[in-house]
């Protein structure tokens, strides 16, 4: 029982880095039906960002990790600018592309900065895990799981609340509507992409707290797939849901199968789960269907 | 007062769609665009409000005006700050907001943030329905109260001029009825000019003051809207009737069609 207890919690801590990272992906396809495959080279920046910060310049891990965040914002306008501005009316098929090469030229451009050894963050939380009940947690991962949560919580709210928010969802419903109310939907997508490039930011600062980091952070773009896909391509909340289900049921699989499988069975849970899911749900658990009146 | 003078529409850089269409709506004025399916009414309207840029579509000729102001080149999202909303043909709701945040979507380019919640309630006085819902998602509402949060969200940007594609469409004859009426009052109440484009002729010209009936992307004949009743043309071909008062009889039509002459 303590056993299946720890796989769930660190479960939700893998979990909640998914529902972020899957968030910006989800707020990209949703504003501009663009899949980004890019979205994990924007973790492995961000990784790399807040651990040269830390580790070269000597800035306080909280005051870097906030210069990452700045930065992420920038790097998104900038991308979007440069690159998928260009891009707008033309072919979807052409845009995914495009995404696929950037994700290329990212990945070259941290291997030329930053070389491909695995690198550390110094260490910041303290190694004695906290005892909660019967289970014990390392402090780095509460502290991931709290840092996720906030931020789940900020962006739910910004999307619900703020006009910003409301106008990237109504620019998700009808592009055209929403010009209409003088909504500019560059700004729209330019938001999109910044968004995007700080939650991957963030979940890139997480992951490297948690493992370290090199190179292959960046197939965590591709291991969020399942997530978005169950929970539904164009759903906020299905990115979260779809996330913590996706982190829980990873660890819970690798937990108890992997003794009998030698390994491995980490990397086929999610997709095994996303083939079912699928064929019960095409939409994802919480994809928009179409709204048809009767 | 908006002003068109002579424009020209062309898609796609070939398909000339409008050759020539002048027209003005004054401050304050209820103004209707009649004519039939690909009369060039909507692309009139989206040529105002800058939607055109979107579809490849482009003025290449002639001018729009705007208090004085040309806004033919402006962006679509500078001519709703200019005062020009369009609602679009078919409500175009947020499906997947509710009543509320399509209002507040309306609102996006008021300044005056503080004013919005105000006229929120305003809208809702117009349209005690919406209030009832405004925590229902849009998509699920009836096609009248989509067309009432339609005109709604227009009236959260604080026009000056409202462009109205088809309000009618596919609603019931007695909520037409009711839909019109609120537009006759919103045009009273916040003085707002309305240039409505519409199928339905008849309750299109019981509310304007002069109407322009336009066909293969020009307008043929003007007037005011007493007159345009009146006119036998009219009666034929947009009011379906043939003397006063009676219904057309559609044996005749096809023995005897009227060719269109358009005199004035």
């Amino acid at each position: 029982m303590q056993y299946f207890i720890q796989l769930i919690v660190t479960g939700l801590v893998l979990g909640s880095v998914y529902a972020m990272v899957a968030l910006g992906f989800v707020l990209i396809y949703k504003s501009s039906s663009v899949i980004n495959f890019a979205q994990g080279e924007l973790v492995l920046i961000g990784a790399y960002m807040a651990l040269w910060l830390t580790v070269s310049l000597h800035i306080p891990f909280l005051l870097s990790f906030i210069i990452t965040l700045i930065f992420a914002v920038f790097l998104g306008f900038a991308i979007e600018k440069l690159f998928l501005r260009p891009m707008i009316g033309e072919p979807i098929l052409s845009v995914i592309m495009l995404t696929i090469g950037l994700s290329v030229f990212l990945r070259g451009l941290v291997i030329i900065l930053w070389g491909t050894e695995t690198r550390v963050f110094p260490q910041i939380f303290s190694e004695t895990p906290i005892k909660i009940g019967f289970v014990r947690i390392s402090q780095v991962y509460l502290w991931s799981l709290i840092l996720s949560v906030i931020f789940l919580v900020i962006f739910t709210l910004f999307f619900k609340y703020t006009d910003i928010g409301i106008a990237m969802r109504a620019t998700a419903d009808d592009q055209t509507a929403a010009l209409s109310m003088g909504i500019s939907v560059k700004k729209v997508f330019a938001m999109a992409w910044a968004v995007a490039a700080v939650v991957a930011a963030v979940g890139g600062v997480l992951l490297g707290n948690i493992n370290g980091i090199n190179i292959s952070v960046a197939n965590f773009g591709l291991r969020v797939f399942p997530v978005v896909i169950l929970g539904g391509l164009d759903s906020i909340p299905g990115a979260i849901v779809g996330g913590f289900t996706i982190g829980i049921i990873e660890n819970l699989a690798s937990g108890y199968l992997d003794p009998y499988f030698g390994g491995g069975v980490r990397e086929v849970a999610a997709f095994v789960v996303l083939v079912i899911i699928l064929m019960i749900k095409p939409y994802g658990l919480f994809g928009l269907e179409r709204i048809e009146r009767v | 007062m908006l002003v068109l003078n002579n424009i020209e529409v062309i898609y796609n850089q070939v398909i000339l769609v409008l050759k020539g269409v002048s027209l003005e709506v004054p401050d304050g004025d209820i103004r209707a665009l009649l004519g039939a399916n690909g009369a060039g009414k909507t692309t009139t309207l989206k040529a105002i409000s800058g939607l055109l840029k979107e579809e490849d579509g482009e003025v290449t000729d002639g001018s729009i005006e705007f208090n004085g102001e040309r806004i033919d080149k402006k962006s679509a999202e500078e001519i709703v700050r200019m005062g020009i909303f369009q609602v679009m043909e078919g409500r175009r709701v947020f499906e997947h907001l509710t009543v509320e945040e399509n209002l507040r979507a309306g609102a996006y380019t008021r300044r005056d943030k503080k004013n919005v919640r105000r006229d929120m309630e305003m809208v809702y006085s117009y349209f005690p329905r919406l209030k009832e819902l405004r925590h229902r998602v849009a998509g699920y509402l009836s096609g009248g109260e989509q067309q009432m949060l339609a005109i709604g969200r227009a009236l959260m940007a604080r026009p000056k001029l409202m462009l109205l594609d088809e309000p009618s469409l596919g609603l019931a004859p007695l909520l037409v009825k009711e839909i019109f009426d609120i537009i006759q009052r919103i045009n009273k109440e916040e003085g707002v000019g309305i240039l409505i484009v519409e199928q339905n002729a008849m309750a299109a010209l019981n509310i304007a003051s002069y109407g322009y009936i336009m066909e293969n992307g020009r307008i043929v004949m003007d007037g005011p809207a007493d007159k345009l009743k009146e006119n036998p043309d009219v009666k034929e071909f947009y009011l379906g009737l043939t003397e006063v008062g009676k219904k057309k009889s559609f044996r005749e039509v096809k023995h005897y069609k009227r060719r269109k002459r358009w005199l004035t």
